[in-house]
């Protein structure tokens, strides 16, 4: 399906020019990148137009439309399939890439990931469900030595027409992840979308499992990296333009896959990664941009100041899980020690009691320690994710940054040839005259061109960024509200088993005489 | 001037069954001074006794003065058949005066309200092992006023109505270097007395129940202390996760002020810490030391029955050479007296021990498990409220 979407008619090329500016998440315009470039076919071929569409692309009011009604009516059957998804009526058929895509509250799955229309505009349509989950489970050892890896079970569960199947599931490894990560990065980073990043690498911690240390806290390291690449392809999914990439489709489909070889830390590809970073990071110094628009400053500001608190809290939130396990610990101490104490006390009565304290602190102990892995998993990992995804915020700034630069550049050039086209008129070497003149004229038009392209670049990526940036913070709103109250219901259960348990222990600690 | 008032202290004086029964000698410590790292105990008398001179009247007293009142008692040959209520522990402000010191260092890092918040849990948490010492230390001249013999004791009086400072009768150093070394002896007499030949059945129940109960209820005192630090470090954490997020607040929606939800289970962990510390912890604590009391109770009744052995060799020996016998028979004879006191009102004294400590336990497994439930059923209260809320919005 996705294959066929990407042999779309030609004459869906006009869409081209029309989708980029009204498309929520418009495709790149740039034919530079071959890969998006079919999508934004396929996203074209759905995309039919009625009255609505006008009220959902805020910007564009021009009357182009018209002209893609008639086109669409003769619609491939992928529309048709996508539209089937949706339930609700309520939606038309403009919106499918966007509705099959468009995040409702899942009731299927009540994960962390339900989700919310991501516009405003969008929470007018009818319930349409967003209908894909992903887990990742039975983590497994391949191989032996330091060349032994962990291979995941990746399951897919959807109804969305995208995929070939329902139901499908796949073995992937986590420098699979990180090669997912690394395509969608180069893809979309630079345009101005937020790509979800990838859990980060530990060495420490896969070398212990290579080592083959069955202990707990090697355990504990791939339940936490377990969960994280869980969480990190549900983020992936949500993202409307990441769900349709063909490298997405591939990693969760296929069952084999081109091993990401570049992702080692160790390799050149590394080393290069580690080089660009660093260049990135002197330019970012020195670029100077004029900021015409508050909007961006302020954001940017906005999301400095959020980076600060997240870190701030993690940190306090990774501190109480570290006291409760140590709660837990000590509790587990006090509770042999007073079980000790009992059976020591010769007064009947009371050796009962304490025996019945200690029984009580047991199990306390386990209750501490369920909290603790709460309190981390969802709080703390919580926090630590957007930690992450703020870098990735931070960094598609960054870019618009670059593209200002590069537009800039374009035009500093073109100005200098412009003034070397008008002193050409003053020399005097008749013969050599023309074939200069020629020569720049020719430079002279590229760079206009080139100056032209960068102003389109640099007002795509602005405006993809206000919609990514709009659809970010809603998610962050939703995200941290579902988890918060998941946590406070984690508490709740908690202290409504020490009630139970010491209304246990109450009537025993009346009973000594 | 940090006072405390009757209310608080009733709620405080838990550790030992109440003890102000007898109306002739009433006792209680109704406020204390802290002044840097001294204490000073305002020591209130209440009395119908015609021993003292006036029926009502205070003296201040520092926590020295306790313990030398302590140390004459066990000193008293007399009084070798009892077990002398064990001294109070020496007011213990560092654990507060550090935590201030490190409060201090990193205000930097905080947020106003976050620092404001932290100083107000030391300075309650300064307050808590103010109160607690003020109750040990009244708890130890409660269970001399409440025993029949210990509460005639001169020095006990002294110590009640002396009106000048008693530092003049207090050990000087060298009598305190002569103390310490008397203890080195005396550990080193337990490991030769525990060897000795029990005749009597009650007393060798009672040497292997206390050694072995001591050990234990030390190693359970120790536990129960860090449970109560863990917690209070899962409180002082609520501390720094309010703090965040009320900034989190104040640009955000995420983190909206229903979440002042974790100030409140702050405080509500707080209270949980420090109730298990009044409840089980200060109980192991003083029950602990307790036993030690009365392990010295046994180890000067073992140390009598060395002596009477000793006695009786001493006679045989006398009667051999046929020299000083008379001596040896009145060392003898009043080594035996000594020892039968010392046994029959050091069983009494263990009996009765007992039954107080049974009693005490009881009341406060009831009393901690009580506020335990209540604790959390505010907790339950105050969450669900807030999941009520965040749902709605």
């Amino acid at each position: 399906m996705a294959d066929t979407a990407r042999d779309a008619p030609p004459e869906q090329t006009d869409f081209h020019e029309l989708e980029d500016g009204e498309e929520l998440f418009p495709e790149p315009a740039t034919t530079q990148e071959s890969q998006p470039a079919s999508l934004a076919a396929e996203d074209i071929s759905t995309n039919s137009n009625g009255p609505k569409q006008d009220s959902l692309f805020d910007d564009d009011p021009e009357d182009l439309f018209a002209e893609a009604t008639e086109e669409v009516s003769l619609d491939s059957p992928e529309r048709d399939v996508l539209l089937s998804d949706g339930p609700s009526p309520a939606i038309t058929p403009i919106t499918p890439p966007t509705s099959v895509i468009t995040p409702r509250i899942g009731h299927t799955h009540d994960d962390m990931f339900t989700h919310s229309s991501f516009d405003e505009i969008e929470e007018e349509e009818g319930g349409d469900s967003f209908d894909i989950h992903i887990s990742v489970s039975d983590p497994e050892k391949v191989g032996d030595g330091m060349n032994a890896y962990m291979a995941y079970k990746v399951t897919t569960k959807t109804s969305i027409s995208l995929f070939k199947r329902n139901e499908f599931a796949v073995k992937r490894r986590f420098s699979d992840f990180l090669g997912l990560h690394s395509k969608l990065a180069s893809k979309y980073l630079h345009i101005g979308y937020i790509v979800p990043p990838a859990p980060e690498k530990s060495i420490v911690g896969m070398t212990k499992v290579k080592v083959g240390k069955e202990d707990q806290s090697s355990n504990e390291f791939v339940e936490k990296r377990r969960s994280a690449l869980e969480r990190y392809l549900m983020r992936t999914v949500k993202h409307p333009i990441l769900l349709k990439d063909p490298d997405v489709l591939q990693f969760l489909e296929s069952s084999e896959l081109p091993r990401a070889v570049s992702t080692q830390a160790l390799s050149s590809a590394g080393l290069l990664r580690m080089v660009n970073k660093a260049a990135d990071a002197v330019n970012k110094m020195t670029i100077k941009m004029n900021e015409s628009d508050a909007w961006f400053e302020e954001k940017q500001q906005h999301f400095e100041n959020l980076d600060v608190q997240l870190r701030k809290l993690h940190t306090s939130v990774e501190s109480l899980v570290c006291h409760r396990k140590e709660l837990s610990v000590n509790t587990a101490q006090f509770a042999k020690s007073a079980a000790m104490l009992g059976n020591s006390e010769d007064h009947t009565a009371l050796s009962r009691a304490l025996s019945q304290l200690a029984e009580v602190e047991e199990k306390i102990d386990q209750l501490h320690q369920d909290q603790a892995n709460a309190d981390f998993y969802l709080f703390s990992e919580l926090l630590g994710d957007y930690v992450r995804l703020l870098t990735a915020v931070k960094g598609v700034f960054d870019h618009r940054m670059k593209t200002w630069q590069k537009w800039q550049d374009s035009q500093m050039l073109l100005q200098k040839k412009r003034e070397a086209e008008a002193k050409l008129q003053f020399t005097n070497k008749p013969d050599k005259l023309q074939q200069a003149k020629d020569e720049i004229k020719e430079e002279i038009e590229e760079l206009e061109g080139k100056v032209q392209q960068g102003e389109r670049d640099f007002e795509q990526i602005s405006k993809t960024i206000r919609k990514e940036v709009s659809r970010f913070e809603k998610e962050r709103v939703k995200d941290f509200k579902t988890i918060i109250i998941k946590y406070l219901e984690s508490l709740v259960q908690t202290q409504q088993q020490l009630i139970k348990y010491w209304e246990a222990f109450l009537p025993e600690a009346k009973a000594i005489s | 001037m940090t006072s405390i008032d009757e209310n608080s202290k009733e709620k405080l004086r838990s550790v030992s069954v109440d003890l102000n029964h007898d109306a002739s000698l009433l006792i209680d410590i109704p406020d204390a001074l802290c002044e840097r790292d001294k204490v000073k105990f305002t020591v209130h008398t209440k009395t119908t006794l015609s021993s003292f001179q006036k029926p009502d009247f205070s003296v201040p007293r520092q926590h020295e003065d306790f313990i030398w009142l302590h140390d004459t008692l066990v000193e008293t040959e007399d009084y070798a058949g009892l077990i002398i209520p064990p001294a109070p522990p020496k007011p213990d402000f560092d654990s507060p005066r550090d935590k201030m010191h490190k409060l201090g260092e990193g205000e930097a890092t905080m947020t106003k309200e976050e620092y404001t918040k932290m100083k107000q849990e030391l300075e309650a948490e300064y307050l808590a092992v103010f109160k607690k010492t003020v109750q040990v230390h009244e708890i130890f001249l409660q269970r001399l006023s409440s025993h029949p013999v210990l509460s005639k004791d001169r020095n006990f009086q002294i110590f009640l109505e002396y009106d000048q400072d008693l530092s003049v009768r207090r050990k000087n150093a060298k009598e305190m270097f002569g103390g310490f070394f008397k203890n080195m002896v005396k550990s080193a007499d337990e490991v030769l007395i525990s060897g000795v030949k029990e005749v009597d059945d009650f007393f060798e129940q009672e040497k292997t129940f206390l050694l072995d109960y001591y050990s234990k209820i030390k190693d359970s005192t120790a536990k129960a202390e860090k449970m109560t630090r863990a917690h209070k470090n899962i409180a002082d954490d609520y501390i720094h996760i309010s703090a965040t997020l009320n900034s989190l607040a104040a640009d955000d929606m995420t983190a909206n002020k229903n979440l002042n939800i974790i100030l409140s289970l702050q405080k509500v962990e707080g209270r949980v810490a420090s109730d298990q510390d009044l409840k089980l912890t200060e109980l192991l604590r003083y029950y602990m030391r307790d036993i030690q009391a009365a392990k010295d109770l046994l180890y000067r009744r073992a140390r009598a029955l060395a002596d009477y052995e000793n006695s009786n060799k001493a006679l045989d020996k006398a009667r051999l050479k046929s020299k000083d016998i008379p001596q040896a028979e009145e060392h003898q004879r009043q080594c035996l007296q000594k020892f039968d006191k010392l046994s029959e009102s050091g069983k009494k004294e263990l009996t009765s021990f007992k039954g107080r400590r049974v009693v005490a336990f009881r009341k406060n497994f009831i009393e901690m498990a009580e506020l335990e439930i209540k604790h959390a059923k505010n907790s339950v209260a105050l969450l669900q409220g807030c999941i009520e809320l965040l749902k709605s919005n």
